[in-house]
């Protein structure tokens, strides 16, 4: 076993990612608890054949709840991760492509957002918007849109300079074709691993937020909750607080797994 | 070095001007919050004639512009950002008194992230491809997966609680017991970055280890130990100190979420408290703290890079 195929890690990482999202989207068919169903007098039961993953303090399904929750989260980590890879893209494109004041203008404020500590900034941007789904969308999109805007401006800036560019506009392509046709395609084999790897870390500050309360609020079911509600029982019942955390672990893997996957092909097919 | 003095100076006032920027971004965000913090200390019932001579005493009557000319003012005589919307107290010494914990957390973590990315990008270089390599993928994999606050639950259940090594939470008083309580809290807070340098590093080792001149090196007989030691590792380590700058940011946040797993009385601690407290004084206090901190390490190694790498501080560009 000196070399592995270069497709395994893609496949590894699309069997995961596919596995996680088919059992959330499944989910009513892959548990027949409901994830908020109180069960008074079936508290903190470890594992058993009706209750694959344990019941939680209030006797709800750990297993449906890890399932139900993995729907709120794969949804926001997959959605949240758009507003940033589409403000930063063309802001990098922007700056990239006409370089001069406007680009000095993008990188200094770059450089300015990258400053402010990730979790510092986005928990200070909860306080002003208050807890929720919505403000995990803004919060992120004001933060994250600086890794897309850095990689598109160096690219492009690297692409402004070439004989075909400067062809395509002398032979009478608009401005706006040859960044659109020309210059982004070039661009979106990066992006899309950008994106990719960015859904963890996306995944992970929501899962984090909530756990410290400031996220996904109760009774939607959230791995980062369900965490913090185990918290206080992890020496004598473990599985409340264990099975969330592998949830994210799992996923977080598997996305990370298909961001190097796709690198590799991107990698090989140049 | 007279080219490097003027990139220097290049560097030092670029610096100064994100400062000025990250101290207007967040006198932003803390303009955004004021009357939620005059109902958090005054309460739903006060009459409008104490919330005025509330918002009179915080000076929050006053345009913006003089709110932060005050702000500015504040900062560069006293390095305060003022009085705490909550309890009036100084947030400068509010977060000094909780900075020992955090920092010396961030700065273990720092040196067992260093080290720990070392070794394993050393082994993933020298087996590129090969089964070490894809085994240390998944588990850096896994480093950047983990949430923080669930590893240290683990943490704490098999080192704390199993095996009695370390407390549970808090700090511990007097040096050693205190340096034993902020250990698992900086293994945690480092497994975040280390797969984050490690890759980098990896990269930077391969690189290197195709050059021209390790490959010279080898074609001389030199033993793969030695190119290592003596050529590997001292041409992949300015790089590295540039990484240490640029993951500082994430782990001090990192070192936030820690902080609220172990209950250590950190400025993570006082963040949160502030959140509750809708305190945006001390919120807007710690976001400039941390990102300043942020703009002076990073300038720094970038200085230090720039005088020891010739190539660099012959005007090279480094973004």
């Amino acid at each position: 076993m000196t070399s592995t195929r270069p497709g395994a890690t893609l496949v590894a990482g699309l069997a995961v990612v596919g596995t996680m999202i088919v059992l959330a989207i499944a989910a009513p068919l892959v548990t027949g608890h409901d994830p908020t169903a109180l069960g008074l007098t079936a508290g903190l039961q470890p594992p058993s054949w009706s209750h694959p993953f344990g019941t939680d303090q209030l006797g709800r399904d750990v297993w449906a709840r890890v399932v139900y929750a993995g729907r709120t989260d794969l949804r926001v980590g997959v959605l949240a991760v758009l507003a940033p890879l589409a403000v930063g893209t063309l802001l990098g494109l922007l700056a990239g492509y006409f370089g001069g004041p406007l680009d000095r203008v993008v990188r200094f404020v770059i450089d300015t957002v990258m400053a402010f500590p990730f979790y510092v900034i986005v928990l200070a941007l909860v306080a002003v918007l208050g807890t929720g789904e919505r403000s995990i969308y803004l919060a992120l999109a004001a933060v994250a849109w600086v890794n897309y805007a850095r990689v598109v401006r160096n690219g492009t800036r690297g692409f402004a300079g070439e004989n075909w560019v400067a062809a395509a506009r002398g032979g009478g392509l608009s401005r706006r074709r040859v960044i659109g046709r020309h210059i982004l395609p070039n661009a979106v084999p990066q992006l899309i691993v950008l994106a990719v790897t960015d859904v963890v870390f996306v995944i992970l500050a929501i899962v984090t937020l909530s756990y410290l309360g400031l996220g996904i609020r109760p009774p939607t079911p959230d791995w980062g909750t369900m965490i913090f509600d185990g918290q206080a029982f992890v020496t004598t019942q473990w599985w409340i607080a264990v099975f969330p955390g592998l949830a994210v672990l799992v996923t977080g893997i598997g996305f990370s797994l298909l961001a190097d996957g796709l690198a590799d092909l991107y990698r090989e097919r140049d | 070095m007279r080219s490097w003095a003027r990139a220097s100076g290049r560097l030092i006032a670029y610096a100064v001007a994100v400062t000025l920027a990250v101290v207007v971004l967040a006198f932003g965000l803390s303009r955004a919050m004021p009357g939620s913090a005059l109902s958090a200390q005054l309460g739903s019932h006060a009459t409008d004639a104490t919330r005025q001579q509330l918002a009179a005493q915080l000076g929050l009557d006053r345009p913006w512009w003089s709110q932060l000319g005050t702000l500015l003012r504040n900062l560069i005589t006293h390095g305060d950002v003022g009085p705490s919307m909550v309890n009036g107290e100084s947030v400068r010494s509010a977060i000094t008194a909780r900075a020992g914990a955090t920092l010396s957390i961030v700065v273990l973590a720092m040196l067992i992230a260093v080290l720990l990315a070392t070794a394993i990008a050393v082994v993933s270089a020298t087996h590129q491809n090969r089964w070490p390599d894809h085994v240390l993928r998944v588990v850096l994999s896994a480093g950047i997966a983990v949430p923080a606050f669930w590893l240290g639950l683990l943490l704490v259940l098999l080192f704390s609680v199993h095996l009695r090594w370390f407390p549970v939470a808090g700090l511990g008083t007097g040096p050693a017991a205190w340096l034993r309580s902020l250990v698992l809290p900086a293994v945690t807070a480092a497994v975040g970055i280390v797969p984050l340098l490690a890759r980098s590093l990896r990269a930077q080792l391969l690189e290197v280890l195709h050059a021209d001149f390790v490959v010279a090196a080898r074609a001389t007989g030199l033993s793969s130990r030695r190119i290592l030691l003596r050529h590997l590792i001292p041409n992949a380590a300015l790089p590295a100190l540039t990484l240490v700058g640029t993951n500082l940011a994430y782990l001090i946040g990192g070192t936030f979420v820690v902080e609220s797993v172990f209950t250590i009385p950190g400025v993570g601690d006082l963040m949160f408290r502030s959140i509750t407290n809708r305190d945006s004084t001390t919120i807007t206090g710690i976001v400039i703290y941390t990102a300043v901190l942020v703009v002076v390490v990073n300038l720094l190694t970038d200085l230090v890079v720039r005088l020891l790498d010739p190539r660099l501080a012959r005007g090279g560009a480094a973004l």
